[in-house]
């Protein structure tokens, strides 16, 4: 065998190859580490800091951070799951998460990550923002009191559809997605279902119309198994290869 | 699962008079409160470790010294803050349970609009109003610009999340805090719909 | 003015060759807003059509700036100076004056900003993008008059605008430093890595925060190997409370020019900006005049000082109101027309920068440095500071002090000495180094500035005991709040919670939970934020909360719990509404 590179994640070694990123070697070994505004298929973004990792006593973004020989890499610590539920519970306060009336409920990747890292209350005073839905597109809505700004449906969009339906408006707390049509509406553009930027938000804030309740509470996707057994919200969207394949 | 006796008598050991309990719902739809019934037959053993105090199960109107109190529902009105404000001086341990004490729920939706706006709609403007206008009866509790979770008027021990919480759920909570031990619950019973 | 001429005016102020016109956008947007062009709908798509870029982008790049989320839609836009100094300085008489004369008036916009970096001669403001210092009752008058009678803003009296440098201490920087081309002749009669070397042994390490070794990065840069490298000044100034840079654009262009050209023959560079921050657009036609001598004089341009291919030339590019622009990655992705969000990193802006080309990044003061030292050598300028901190550093001091102002310091002198000589007194706090550095204590003013100690780009802000120092903290928490980028969660949410907490607390209804809240937060911010911007935006008021115990202990409600908002006052539409006034209509406000 030829010299495997590895570095240890909770003292387990990972091997890795020339290029990866903690999160990358982790997630071909099958180690789970939380994460929402990442997704393998695009250009790490280290936005959300969910996948925060100990690194020599330094924290890093573990979908960012270059794997290196001989790395130690803490996840799995009370602290550092302490520090994830914080940032998870500031991202529910900043928006307007009432899960028992969102369709996504059971299976979206914010609530399951948050139950991952057994988030009981979301802690700190509520913004309650107000916010739009956007329901003028035929087969999907956007809810933007749910939406995370991961940007995930940006990238897909510009990357993978070549359309550029999405953008990012504002800084700070006012930081929030926009559609890049003069209305401002979605059904002002060229956004299909078919587009990988409708298969790609870990959260309910880009929704498929009509299927809302197909699926019953109780047997959703990560309605009996945690998310590390059962994986990304976006990696187990099938409908895309059972549709008609995307174009662009 | 803890077994209830065995729970008992050590309890009964520490502790000879029974644990008190009080329970409210504020702006809640009793469906937590429903829940807490889902223990089913456990709510027999239940109160042979536990006397219950003012709760909707009893109808006792005022809150007394408690071990534990047990909270439905946000805040949305005056009334709520009051009665929150008495439960967290007289329970030693307050409890958040279901999504609307530790979210705000689905009553919050309303803080997308402005009070007034939800006034009007319902009062004056909705459809087969007669006689339109605002209650303004000093019987009727205020309404808060907003409805609020209720960790942020009080300081709260513990979140039950769920729309209910599961009477599973309830069920290891209790037996876990009687017997003094972490909280922590399986998998499943974990959710916040 | 259409969009094409809007183009050509742009182009024309610029000598470095662009890919792509996408790389303008911020500054044709700046441009723009500087000739009153109103941010249409029609506008932005005429922008659009031209970039082939989506209308909405355009205004996400816009919203992201102050300056160009809120363009000016008057005649007259008056920005003014709202850091603590300025605050201080009672620059709130001059917000209510303006108010009160023109709330209604449509020809007059009002609002704050951010530090403009006229601590010493405040307060200050800007009209129309162009700063007016000193604002006594006197000015003031001046400028109501000259708005009453419609005066255009380029027939303003120009004193009104007259900047002073206010240079309080000079040592070797500030007097030494010729930027007459004597550096750059040794350097086109050396090996480049000669050069680097005296730089190598002067010590000398980043003025604009950080404190990374010059040389070594330069080092890392040259070691690239690419056609194309570029060479940023870092002229964004954002810190508040700091305005030594300023001084060194009005005074001492050609000193740091130099030390960028230095920079740019050794690492291979042919490309420079200037990236200077928006509140300093006075500052321009002065500069855009040294390049040109400079140009004339062989100093910029093509075959520097008749070096065959040493080509240099500088552009300045105009920020747009971003404090989170002075980071350097940030800096990059504004200088290339976009939102500034920092990068992640690695890989490094020396690998991959501007255009993902080899960069180098550095403050204003360290390229001035840099060509003093190669001018006189690594001695002239180890021979002052410390050992682990050589050279002396500019520092701007305002606040309560008699003379406030620009001071040039060995590294190591103690606070109590800078005190001392810009004449303070009675001083309670002093904060080193801006709203993101610390706030230190009377009993620590024996502590120096320093690498080692304390650290500082050059703000250095005194408060006697006649302030509030609660005052201070709420300042830079809206000050961060207001200024971060909002890539990251802890950052974007982090700050806003900590901007309400600080809130509750300077107004008294704090108790220690809160105090708790704060601390976690902060910690939270400290270790996971992507960038600096949020990992120091807690330090000042971790400082008050730590270090000022008593003024805590008056400030907090010594419950465990007071709710997170006005509970009375949250029934205060419900009383309008109802015209309720009876006994039931009022409950606590913070306690019971
Ligand atoms: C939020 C933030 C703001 C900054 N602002 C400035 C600035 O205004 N000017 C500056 O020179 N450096 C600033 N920096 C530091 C730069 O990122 C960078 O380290 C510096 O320009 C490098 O130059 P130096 O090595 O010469 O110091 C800032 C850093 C952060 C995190
Ligand atoms: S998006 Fe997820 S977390 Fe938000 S309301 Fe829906 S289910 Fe809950
Ligand atoms: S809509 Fe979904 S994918 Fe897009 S930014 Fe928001 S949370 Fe991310
Ligand atoms: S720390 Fe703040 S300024 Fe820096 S990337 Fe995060 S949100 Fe932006």
């Amino acid at each position: 065998m030829t010299d495997q590179q590895t570095f240890s994640l909770d003292g387990k070694s990972i091997a890795f190859e020339d290029g990866d990123t903690i999160m990358d070697a982790a997630l071909r070994s099958g180690e789970y580490i939380p994460h929402l505004c990442h997704n393998p298929e695009f250009k790490p973004h280290g936005s959300c800091r969910v996948c925060i990792v100990n690194v020599n006593g330094r924290h890093v973004s573990s979908c960012t951070f270059p794997a290196s020989q001989d790395l130690k890499v803490e996840s799995n610590t009370a602290e550092i799951k302490q520090k994830r539920q914080s940032l998870l519970q500031m991202l529910f306060v900043e928006g307007n998460h009432v899960c028992p009336g969102c369709e996504k409920s059971g299976a979206c990747q914010l609530q399951a990550v948050a139950y991952y890292c057994d988030m009981l209350s979301p802690h700190f005073t509520h913004f309650f923002p107000r916010r739009e839905v956007d329901a003028s597109h035929h087969d999907f809505l956007i809810d933007y009191n749910r939406c995370i700004v991961c940007e995930l449906c940006v990238r897909a969009s510009n990357d993978v559809d070549g359309k550029q339906v999405f953008s990012i408006q504002q800084r700070g707390i006012q930081r929030h997605l926009a559609v890049n049509s003069d209305s401002g509406r979605l059904g002002d553009t060229s956004f299909s279902k078919t587009d990988k930027a409708a298969h790609v938000c870990p959260v309910g804030a880009i929704l498929p119309k009509d299927i809302g309740y197909n699926q019953p509470i109780g047997h959703r996707l990560y309605d009996r198994q945690p998310i590390s057994q059962v994986g990304d919200v976006a990696a187990n969207d099938k409908t895309l290869q059972e549709e008609d394949t995307p174009h662009g | 699962m803890a077994d209830i006796n065995n729970l008992k008598n050590k309890l009964e050991k520490t502790r000879p008079e029974k644990i008190k309990l009080a329970t409210t719902s504020l702006c809640g739809c009793f469906g937590c409160h429903m829940s807490f019934l889902d223990i089913d037959e456990r709510i027999l053993q239940l109160v042979e470790l536990v006397e219950f105090d003012r709760s909707p199960i009893n109808d006792i109107k005022k809150v007394g010294p408690c071990d534990i109190g047990i909270i439905e529902g946000g805040v949305a009105n005056a009334e709520n803050v009051e009665v929150l404000q008495e439960f967290r001086k007289n329970c030693k341990t307050l409890v958040a349970l279901g999504a609307c004490a530790v979210n705000g729920g689905i009553p919050a939706m309303r803080n997308q609009f402005e009070l007034k706006e939800c006034l009007e709609e319902a009062y004056i403007n909705g459809v087969g109003i007669e006689n339109p206008m605002i209650p303004s009866d000093p019987e009727i509790p205020l309404l808060l610009n907003k409805v609020h979770p209720i960790h942020e008027v009080v300081k709260v021990d513990y979140f039950l999340p769920g729309c209910p919480p599961s009477g599973d759920t309830i069920w290891t909570f209790l037996t876990e805090l009687i017997e003094g031990r972490p909280i922590s619950f399986p998998y499943e019973q974990i959710h916040y719909d | 003015m259409d969009i094409e001429n809007l183009f050509q005016d742009v182009r024309q102020r610029l000598n470095n060759h662009y890919d792509s016109e996408k790389l303008l956008l911020l500054q044709v947007l700046q441009l723009a807003n500087q000739k009153g062009m109103q941010f249409t709908t029609d506008f932005f798509s005429s922008l659009s059509e031209r970039l082939s870029l989506p209308a909405t982008e355009i205004k996400g790049i816009a919203s992201f700036y102050s300056f160009l989320d809120k363009p000016r839609n008057t005649q007259y836009d008056i920005r003014i100076s709202d850091n603590i100094t300025d605050q201080f300085q009672n620059n709130a008489y001059v917000i209510n004056t303006l108010q009160e004369k023109y709330a209604d008036n449509p020809k007059v916009n009002i609002a704050t900003t951010s530090c403009i970096g006229m601590n010493d001669q405040g307060p200050a403001m800007l009209v129309n993008g162009y700063t007016i210092p000193n604002l006594g009752p006197g000015t003031l008058e001046h400028v109501f008059s000259l708005i009453d009678d419609n005066i255009p803003l380029t027939s303003w009296p120009s004193e009104l605008f007259t900047v002073a440098d206010n240079i309080q201490r000079k040592d070797i920087l500030l007097n030494d430093v010729s930027g007459n081309g004597t550096s750059l002749n040794k350097l086109t009669n050396a090996e480049p890595d000669e050069i680097l070397s005296i730089i190598q042994n002067s010590g000398l390490s980043g003025r604009g925060g950080a404190g990374f070794s010059t040389a070594s990065k330069w080092r890392l840069c040259k070691q690239a190997e690419t056609e194309n490298k570029h060479v940023i000044c870092n002229a964004d100034e954002g810190e508040p409370g700091t305005f030594k840079d300023r001084v060194l654009l009005n005074s001492y262009a050609n000193q740091f020019i130099e030390g960028m050209t230095l920079c740019a023959g050794i690492v291979g560079a042919s490309q420079g900006y200037i990236y200077l921050r928006a509140e300093y657009l006075f500052l321009l036609p002065k500069l855009n005049a040294v390049l040109q001598k400079r140009r004339d004089d062989n100093l910029l341009g093509n075959n520097i000082l008749g070096k065959k291919g040493f080509d240099f030339d500088i552009d300045i590019h105009l920020g747009a109101g971003a404090y989170i622009c002075g980071e350097e990655s940030a800096l990059i992705e504004s200088l290339e027309g976009k939102r500034g969000i920092p990068r992640n990193r690695p890989p490094f802006p020396v690998t991959q920068g501007y255009i993902n080309q080899p960069t180098i990044v550095n403050n204003v003061e360290t390229f001035l440095a840099a060509a003093g030292i190669v001018e006189h050598g690594a001695d002239w300028f180890k021979n002052t500071g410390t050992e682990k901190s050589p050279g002396t550093k500019l520092l701007s001091i305002s606040g309560d002090c008699k003379k406030p102002g620009v001071y040039e310091f060995p590294f190591g002198t103690s606070i109590k000495d800078i005190l001392s000589a810009c004449g303070a007194s009675d001083t309670q706090a002093v904060q080193v180094a801006g709203a993101a550095g610390h706030m230190v204590a009377p009993d620590e003013f024996d502590h120096a500035i320093s690498f080692e100690d304390y650290a500082t780009a050059g703000s250095f802000m005194v408060y006697d005991h006649s302030r509030d120092l609660f005052q201070v903290i709420k300042n830079f928490a809206d000050f961060f709040k207001h200024e971060s980028c909002g890539f990251c969660t802890p950052c974007r949410v982090g700050t806003s919670l900590q901007s309400d907490l600080v809130e509750k607390l300077v107004e008294g209804n704090a108790s220690s939970y809160d105090i708790n809240e704060i601390k976690s937060i902060a910690k939270l911010m400290q270790t996971t934020s992507h960038c600096g911007l949020g990992a120091t935006a807690s330090t000042a008021i971790l400082d008050l909360i730590e270090k000022f115990p008593q003024l805590l202990e008056k400030r907090l409600k010594h419950l465990d719990y007071t709710p997170a908002f006005n509970l009375d006052a949250a029934l205060e539409q419900s009383r309008q509404i109802t015209g309720r006034e009876d006994s039931q209509s009022h409950i606590g406000g913070y306690h019971d």
